[in-house]
């Protein structure tokens, strides 16, 4: 039978939200196809409860496969093995990390098609069609599959909607992993690095990446969100968490966290996708780089081309004195 | 051991790039550099070199693409590299990222590394995803995005974001593994090391020689068909202020934020 596989990211007994929304758009668009979506689970001793729930979202049925949970490669070896049990036409991922490294380890195995980041998928003679920004988001591509195809989506590209509280039928399949699949084992999971702030509340951002140029940055940063006052944090870019300038709690973005402030104010962040998935929602975007040609400035709402340790502290100043009149 | 670095020759980022109308595919043509992640992969390779713990014989850089990504191999020597080789062949324009995948692990093959290195996502593609294509071909273990490699006996202890946080995970060897830009600073290379990179052995492979089925790269090998580009949907453009006397710009943007009552 023709249908549409979904993968299913939970950890600590939680579906992913992105992978919620991909299970509802695959729901949608099998409708549309005339078949089903199914969506499978894979992990150590998952509840048959937790996987029903996906039916809630629109899958018609829940595989679900006991293997290790937080890699991709035995991801790979169940749903290879259930698509080709199954005839499955399409796989469907809601984007973040795994999602890349199985689809793409899928497309291998399957001799597939696979396209990462989409935003948007339609149906067009009874075929799926992706599309998928490129070229720094100026200009759309569409995907079309010869054969099996794998559609990862971008970030928070599906919506996710309420559960409709209907309980899937849950099938366990028994998968023997690939000998490479076991050879990747994770030492430790979730590990959360530096103090936990809460940054989603917010209903102004201050946040700073690379061309703060040192994690003293922040400082100006900190001081800036509290002229601001009321409900104002800081906070950060990927490379400057990895690089351990910033706590990882505080981090937008592909890996991190999705907000959407009244006020996102970027300072020496170039605006990379990755980091613009994460915030493209904020309702005023103002960025501060030195580089005109930075990509942030085709998103930015207010654009300030300069040095941003000269711009900050008279920012500063002046936010405070607005304030105090 | 050896060390396999792929590398790929990537528009410069200031060149504004395209889609060819005609062909429908990126236009390579204009100015050329190395794609900036993958100088981490380098950099990676050179400290388990240098770092003594592995015995590391060789590090071989590897691209697959037309005659002028022999720069990209150039630009890889001279950051350390010992040799490489370039897979070149009209066969396989219009590979899609598993057509590429499959081509890259075929050349691989003949090398039978014991570990493969890539930089996370190459510069214009954002092909997050050839690292496991790769694995999955050369049926090895893989991660991607990785910001931190330790030698641990004869495996290597990883450290990455996933979507929960910082993950650490073992790997045994042979692996490929895609390194994050956080995982160092890469290197300038010498004067010596750039003038002395033309002189370091190069091999220059067709699909034949690199036993690739002909039938499964190129466009015509490729299961994704990519077409009908349009615009995105238009967003209203911003205000760019250039910042020449500060004080003045800092009153434009207090008034900005005053009018949109933001302050």
């Amino acid at each position: 039978m023709a249908g549409i596989l979904v993968y299913a990211l939970h950890y600590e007994g939680a579906f992913n939200k992105n992978s919620l929304g991909a299970v509802a758009e695959a729901a949608k668009l099998a409708g549309e196809l005339g078949t089903e979506a199914h969506a499978i689970v894979v992990g150590e001793g998952i509840a048959d409860d937790l996987a029903a729930q996906l039916g809630g979202y629109g899958a018609a049925k829940v595989f679900k496969v006991e293997a290790p949970e937080g890699l991709a490669q035995p991801v790979v070896d169940a749903m290879a093995k259930v698509m080709t049990d199954n005839g499955h036409d399409y796989a469907l991922f809601g984007g973040g990390l795994l999602g890349f490294e199985i689809g793409a380890g899928l497309a291998a195995r399957l001799g597939a098609g696979v396209t990462m980041e989409v935003t948007n998928v339609t149906v067009q003679d009874g075929r799926l069609v992706a599309e998928r920004p490129i070229l720094g988001d100026s200009a759309i591509s569409e995907s079309r599959y010869k054969g099996v195809g794998i559609i990862i989506g971008r970030l928070n590209a599906f919506e996710v909607p309420a559960s409709t509280g209907a309980s899937a039928p849950v099938e366990t399949v028994a998968v023997e992993l690939s000998p490479w699949s076991t050879k990747a084992k994770l030492v430790k999971r979730g590990e959360q690095r530096g103090a936990d702030v809460d940054i989603e509340g917010a209903d102004i951002l201050v946040a700073g990446g690379r061309g703060l140029g040192k994690a003293e940055g922040f400082e100006q940063l900190q001081e800036l969100a509290d002229a601001f006052g009321g409900n104002s944090a800081v906070a950060a870019t990927r490379a400057v968490v990895d690089a351990g300038w910033y706590p990882y709690a505080a981090q937008i973005g592909q890996t991190g966290k999705t907000v959407a402030p009244k006020l996102y104010l970027a300072a020496g962040i170039s605006g990379a996708i990755q980091h613009k998935v994460g915030m493209q929602s904020s309702e005023n975007i103002v960025a501060i780089n030195k580089d005109a040609n930075a990509p942030i400035f085709e998103f930015a709402d207010l654009g300030i081309v300069g040095d941003l340790n000269k711009i900050v502290p008279k920012l500063i100043e002046a936010v405070k004195a607005k304030k105090g009149s | 051991m050896k060390i396999c670095v792929l590398v790929k020759e990537v528009p410069d980022a200031a060149v504004t790039k395209r889609i060819d109308p005609a062909t429908g595919r990126l236009d390579r043509s204009g100015e050329k550099n190395l794609n900036p992640y993958d100088t981490h992969a380098i950099e990676a390779a050179m400290q388990l070199k240098e770092g003594g713990e592995l015995q590391v014989d060789e590090i071989v850089a590897i691209t697959m693409g037309p005659e002028s990504a022999v720069r990209a191999l150039h630009k890889a020597v001279s950051l350390g590299a010992d040799r490489s080789v370039h897979l070149t062949d009209e066969a396989l324009a219009g590979s899609d990222v598993a057509a590429t995948g499959y081509a890259l692990a075929q050349t691989l093959k003949r090398e039978n590394p014991d570990l493969v290195l890539l930089g996370q996502q190459s510069d214009d593609g954002e092909c997050y995803t050839i690292g496991a294509v790769v694995a999955d071909h050369l049926q090895a273990p893989s991660l991607t995005q990785v910001i931190k490699i330790d030698v641990a006996g004869g495996a290597l202890r990883c450290e990455r974001q996933a979507e929960y946080g910082y993950d650490t995970v073992e790997v045994e060897l042979p692996a490929v593994i895609s390194v994050g830009d956080a995982i160092n600073e890469p290197r300038y290379p010498s004067l010596k090391a750039i003038m002395g990179a033309k002189k370091k052995p190069l091999d220059t492979l067709s699909t034949a020689d690199a036993g690739i089925d002909a039938g499964k790269v190129g466009a015509a090998g490729s299961q994704v068909e990519c077409g009908n580009f349009k615009a995105p949907p238009a967003k209203a453009a911003g205000t760019i202020i250039e910042d020449e006397d500060t004080g003045e710009t800092v009153e434009k943007i207090i008034a900005w934020l005053d009018e949109r009552k933001l302050i």
